[in-house]
């Protein structure tokens, strides 16, 4: 406004003040250091000081890395290999490598298995997280996955696996059927089909017990990090689901369902996760028929996929809520019925808003699978703490052991988040 | 209020309306809780008619219309809708909802699609039109009104009025007979409220059946056959828009009107 006279009120622009670059040098590295780290006396020393913590930190964490030793058959071994360098005894690790990975009970001969199971997992997993770059029927291979892991996991005859997937898609089929009769006939009419053919499916496989067999392999030998991410994977990708349909339960208006899901959530939320895991171990098998052979591992699975469901189903809750009125209506305006109207409109963006949620829930699920050593199972943790580190041949050797379980949990965890990130920069349609 | 001039538009005395019956109202009472907000209405909408309602806020002129697509409840009386009758079987509803279109106060389109997606959604999963099919008739509405260039953006990154247009188009996508309007400009800027309300005159003198709750009294004026007043969740006086604004009855009317235009 400099061209406008102070005495007058009335002004009339006649000419337009042309854009004009920033003023210069306000960019380069002095500048920005000039700036971030030393722009007062306070800062400056912060900065001296965080500069300090960071060389005490470095100065104990580098000779440990760079004087370790990888090689020793034992501790006694590795002390001699160190001779007081301060160095770590990293030998324990390329010694119980196998054990860290697999436990201690899976037949070492057999150990191509889940290695290859765990391969496979990387031509399995991207269609179903690049599902917009990927054409759809790479989909095949993430539904194919889980019968080929099992099958190759555990062993046993590929009938077994086959019978659960053939049930999988009849009681689909069945319910795409009677769906048409009502939603709720149909859901029930699936379950109750699928159920019928695992029945009968049982007999099949036991019959042909032989047909297609690899040397099975019990769960109880299950163990090490395999285990974890057995237990992740599979109970990430059962609880989302649960969750959604347990968000949605509780928002419905049916009484029952909405009493039933208010309940589970709240129950389940209000007890510990190592509560239920006892429960899984101990307490379950009075419940069951004493023939009921049901399987550790699906017991631990079942507790571990209900209580993260619970903690979802609350995340994707806030989603719902956080959504206008006016998307409910506008979808019904449009004629779309319920079942279209949440898949189209209400749940992409609803999981949109809980993708940070429900991650933060999914990292913290995969780490809470450690919690399994409590119950005697031998995951990476139940493994350093019971048969490495009670053996005498390593007794003692925390920090190396310790530092290697957080790595490897901390490459999955950062994975999981930073595809999450990723994930959400693609979804997000304003501003571009 | 942008007031648009009588003259300039088309004569709503040359819009044809027929005989044929296009939404009865009768005896239709609701209640929020204790609260009655709609009492005793009864309405007969004919085939090409076109409604204004008008009255103050918090007179039950949304949930009027509203009602007609079961968005809300009503609690006594009957609607029927082109021949059928809203009941709570959810069917018909889904049936009425698909012949009658909606544009909202704040658009509400799917934030999440394009605007071609919003636009053939509801045609490829309601009426089951193929893909392509569907969305050649959506090219067609946004041509019509005029934004078939932003076709691949998303609602976020157009501004108020094209939102609304696209809105409209999408609702028109479905091919519906009957067109509802709720308060479609009140939430856009004066600019944009006349780009809004050309589209909805274009629409009237296609001959759409329509019901707008809006304040524009210069739309009324021009596009409407009939204009309704409501004042506590009940109809107070209605009357051609000429006779309603030069010689109102009532005296809610007359202070609404002198409120409304008197500035």
């Amino acid at each position: 406004m400099s061209d406008a006279p102070a005495h007058s009120v009335a002004f009339v622009r006649k000419t337009e003040i042309p854009a004009k670059a920033p003023p210069v040098a306000e960019t380069g590295v002095l500048k920005w250091i000039k700036e971030n780290l030393f722009s007062g006396p306070f800062n400056t020393i912060m900065t001296i000081l965080g500069l300090l913590v960071i060389y005490y930190l470095l100065s104990g964490l580098i000779p440990w890395i760079v004087n370790g030793t990888w090689e020793g058959a034992d501790i006694r071994e590795c002390r001699e290999i160190l001779q007081g360098s301060g160095g770590g005894c990293f030998a324990v690790i390329s010694d119980r490598w196998p054990q860290l990975l697999f436990g201690f009970q899976y037949p070492d001969y057999l150990r191509w298995r889940p290695t290859l199971a765990f391969l496979l997992l990387f031509l399995a997993v991207p269609p179903a997280l690049f599902v917009m770059f990927l054409p759809r029927w790479t989909l095949i291979a993430t539904a194919i996955y889980p019968f080929v892991a099992y099958w190759l996991i555990w062993g046993g005859t590929i009938l077994a696996p086959l019978m659960s997937a053939v049930a999988l898609i009849g009681g689909y089929m069945v319910f795409k059927t009677v769906e048409k009769g009502g939603f709720v006939k149909g859901l029930a009419a699936g379950i109750v089909s699928a159920f019928l053919i695992l029945w009968i499916g049982g007999f099949i496989s036991t019959a042909g017990a032989n047909v297609l067999a690899l040397e099975p392999v019990e769960s109880r030998a299950m163990g090490g990090f395999m285990l974890n991410m057995i237990l992740g994977t599979v109970c990430v990708s059962l609880s989302i689901p649960l969750g959604i349909l347990l968000a949605l339960g509780r928002q419905s208006k049916l009484p029952i369902v909405k009493g039933f899901c208010v309940v589970f959530i709240e129950f389940i939320r209000g007890v510990p996760l190592i509560t239920l895991l006892f429960v899984a171990n101990v307490v379950l098998a009075y419940f069951l028929p004493p023939q009921a052979n049901f399987d550790l591992i699906i017991r631990v699975i079942i507790m571990i996929t209900m209580f993260s469901a619970a903690y979802i189903a609350e995340v994707i809750r806030g989603g719902l809520a956080a959504l206008p009125k006016g998307q409910y209506e506008a979808a019904d305006s449009l004629g779309l019925d319920y079942p279209q109207a949440m898949r189209l409109i209400i749940l992409p963006q609803a999981l949109k808003i809980s993708i940070p949620g429900i991650v933060n829930v999914a990292v913290g699920l995969f780490k809470d699978t450690t919690l399994v050593s409590v119950i005697s199972m031998f995951d990476l943790v139940g493994m350093i703490r019971g048969p490495i580190l009670s053996s005498t041949d390593w007794v003692g050797v925390y920090w190396e052991l310790w530092a290697a379980a957080c790595i490897l949990f901390f490459i999955v965890c950062y994975g999981i988040s930073q595809y999450s990130q990723w994930l959400e920069r693609q979804l997000r349609t304003d501003h571009r | 209020m942008a007031a648009l001039d009588t003259n300039t538009g088309g004569d709503s005395s040359q819009m044809k309306v027929s005989d044929e019956v296009a939404i009865t109202i009768k005896g239709m009472n609701k209640w929020y809780g204790q609260f009655h907000v709609l009492r005793d209405i009864d309405l007969t909408v004919q085939r090409g008619e076109r409604i204004v309602i008008c009255g103050p806020s918090g007179s039950g002129k949304s949930t009027l219309i509203r009602c007609i697509n079961a968005l809300e409840e009503h609690q006594e009386g009957s609607i029927v809708v082109d021949g059928v009758p809203l009941s709570s079987d959810l069917k018909n509803i889904d049936k009425i909802r698909s012949e009658v279109g909606m544009c909202f106060q704040h658009f509400n389109l799917f934030p999440h699609l394009t605007i071609l997606e919003n636009c053939t959604l509801a045609p490829i999963w309601v009426r089951k039109t193929p893909k392509k099919e569907a969305e050649e008739t959506a090219m067609y509405f946004l041509e019509k009104v005029k934004i078939p260039d932003q076709a691949n953006k998303y609602p976020g990154q157009l501004s108020g009025g094209q939102q609304q247009r696209v809105a409209i188009a999408r609702s028109l996508c479905m091919r519906p007979r009957i067109m509802l309007f709720d308060e479609p400009t009140s939430a856009l800027d004066p600019e944009m409220i006349k780009e809004v309300l050309d589209t909805m005159i274009q629409l009237a003198e296609e001959g759409m059946t329509m019901l707008c709750v809006t304040h524009e009294m210069g739309f009324a004026r021009q596009v409407a056959n009939r204009v309704i007043f409501m004042d506590a969740g009940q109809i107070v006086e209605q009357n051609e828009p000429e006779s309603f604004f030069l010689n109102p009855q009532n005296e809610r009317t007359k202070l609404f009107l002198s409120q409304i235009l008197g500035h």
